[in-house]
């Protein structure tokens, strides 16, 4: 178990706490959110969701569920707090466990990336750099948010940054494949958003029927691969 | 058939507790918006508290039984009316087959919750009820839709009229007055002086852009002091009241991101949640200081307060319907 060090430990409100490492997107931190994330999702602790985020990770609780087991004169958020401050002192936690490596087929054609074009204008590369770039590391889910399924995955190569468009769009399509600052994310379902829009994945998501309907998990290594526009549509399990 | 939608509401969703455990895929809780006065409904009908109900917007759908039932009525007073007859709220009532239930006028509050005592057969995703908008379940109610349920036997002397009144009721319902209670956000501090008097003393009005995602605010523009960073996306929750860009104000509500990255001031405690959203577009709200330990303290009370009620309740209506 790597130290919890350096870290602190606040209220979300009366039912929801938050233990902070940081305050950056850094893989170190990160391993270290997603390694509690593991360690309580198996202790029996009476939560009711976790959250684990960039460089922090959420308990959220029923206070009225637990005040059979508090302590006099302790609040929920103190019980709560001192029960995690223990599981993560323990010496006998699980190793997090190797991160699957999900492959993803992306088709950066015109008509699927609004933004391609103009991005590599501004960036002084051409297309088949920006996708040379997108697809040539693999990425980290670092948390799942805003959206059921919306992964934010980093860092892009800095020749591909760029900040969010000024004006969101109003609707963005299920499997659009954006950019935001170092990150990059794949839309699960159609959505007003923001992000730099350079490409479409075939495959789905975020699926409600399936037994697990959201594909990728915190801690998955996501590596994209270009298709053309004819492999996009035939793909097999996808949304064309 | 048990009970048809005869004409579209605004937004009219089943609700339970809420789905829990899923928000690190993104997938939130959701859940009724006044969780207080569902639970009430279902604690009046001696049902479990999170039990699903029927929450409705104004206007609000119209309901055709087509099977006898005993319901309740909790939240918004929008007028409730069986045949064009006026039926009180808070109260539980055995409503005969082919009874219309309306809701004529949006007299206080923003969302009813109706309780139904039999067992609703429902579609659950993920181990709840709860209507997920954005994952497309089903749980939106719509003109033609029905709801069916578990056959229970009634009384025969409650079925004689369209509907009867059951003797008992509450009068401890939700609050409607114009004030919330908060504990300080973790970035509180990023507040000037000004800003942070401001908060506390100042009116804030819902716009319209208020919706079981969130209640954006207007008042006068919060400044910041200069201790501000960039925050990287983290979790926030029912309550959490977000600072905009522009200085203006945001409070999560049910249906909420299960992330964000805006400066989070202060949290809306849970057990003036309810009184929060009962208020709607152009209604005016105050932010009142608390601590921590106050509001854990309000909110098991509340609990405390459901679960007697829910026991009592049960108990007369388990006499009831040994009647049958």
């Amino acid at each position: 178990m790597p130290a919890l060090h350096p870290y602190s430990i606040f209220p979300l409100g009366d039912s929801a706490l938050t233990i902070e490492f940081g305050n950056t997107i850094d893989r170190d931190l990160n391993d270290r959110v997603l390694h509690l994330f593991y360690c309580l999702q198996g202790s029996g602790l009476p939560y009711t969701g976790l959250v684990p985020a960039y460089s922090s990770l959420t308990v959220h609780y029923d206070t009225a569920a637990i005040r059979a087991q508090l302590q006099p004169g302790k609040t929920t958020f103190e019980q709560m707090a001192k029960w995690i401050e223990e599981l993560a002192g323990e010496e006998s936690l699980p190793v997090l466990s190797g991160s699957r490596l999900v492959e993803i087929p992306v088709c950066y054609e015109e008509s699927f990336a609004p933004d391609a074009q103009w991005l590599a204008m501004q960036k002084g590369i051409s297309i088949e750099e920006l996708v040379q770039l997108h697809t040539a590391s693999s990425y980290r889910v670092f948390m799942i948010g805003f959206l059921p399924g919306f992964a934010y995955m980093g860092e892009v190569d800095e020749r591909l940054a760029w900040p969010r468009r000024q004006v969101p769009r109003l609707s963005v399509p299920a499997g659009a494949v954006g950019i935001a600052g170092r990150q990059t994310g794949i839309y699960p379902l159609p959505s007003p958003g923001g992000w730099q829009i350079i490409g479409r994945t075939p495959l789905q998501l975020f699926n409600r029927s399936k037994k697990e309907p959201v594909r990728l998990r915190p801690g998955d290594e996501v590596k994209f691969h270009s298709i053309d526009q004819y492999e996009f549509t035939h793909y097999e399990d996808g949304i064309a | 058939m048990s009970l048809r939608i005869t004409r579209t509401g605004l937004l009219d969703t089943v609700q339970d507790g809420g789905r829990m455990g899923y928000q690190h895929l993104g997938i939130g809780p959701g859940g009724p918006m006044d969780r207080f006065s569902a639970r009430l409904a279902n604690a009046l009908l001696g049902k479990p508290l999170d039990s699903p109900v029927i929450e409705l917007h104004f206007p609000a759908a119209t309901l055709l039984f087509e099977k006898p039932a005993i319901i309740c009525l909790c939240g918004a007073d929008f007028m409730p009316c069986i045949n064009g007859e006026p039926v009180p709220m808070h109260h539980p009532i055995v409503v005969n087959s082919q009874a219309v239930l309306s809701f004529e006028k949006k007299l206080q509050g923003t969302r009813v919750y109706l309780a139904l005592l039999a067992p609703l057969v429902l579609e659950s995703w993920l181990g709840s009820y709860s209507t997920s908008i954005i994952a497309g379940t089903s749980g939106w109610l719509k003109k033609d839709d029905s709801l069916y349920w578990e056959e229970i036997s009634l009384p025969a002397k409650c079925l004689q009229q369209k509907f009867t009144v059951l003797p008992w009721k509450t009068n401890d319902t939700v609050d409607w007055r114009n004030e919330v209670e908060f504990i300080m956000g973790s970035e509180w501090h990023w507040l000037s002086p000004a800003a942070k008097e401001q908060f506390q003393h100042g009116f804030f009005q819902l716009t319209k852009d208020s919706d079981r995602m969130g209640f954006r605010m207007a008042g006068q523009k919060l400044e910041t002091g200069p201790e501000i960073e960039t925050l990287v996306s983290s979790a926030v929750s029912f309550g959490t009241v977000q600072l905009l860009p522009d200085g203006q104000l945001i409070v999560l509500m049910a249906d909420h991101q299960t992330t964000g990255g805006y400066p989070r001031i202060a949290h809306v405690i849970s057990a003036h949640l309810p009184i929060l959203a009962q208020k709607g577009p152009s209604d005016i709200v105050q932010f009142r200081m608390t601590s921590l330990e106050a509001a854990e303290q309000k909110l098991l009370k509340q609990q405390k307060y459901l679960e007697q009620l829910q026991i009592a309740c049960k108990f007369r209506i388990e006499n009831l319907l040994h009647e049958a």
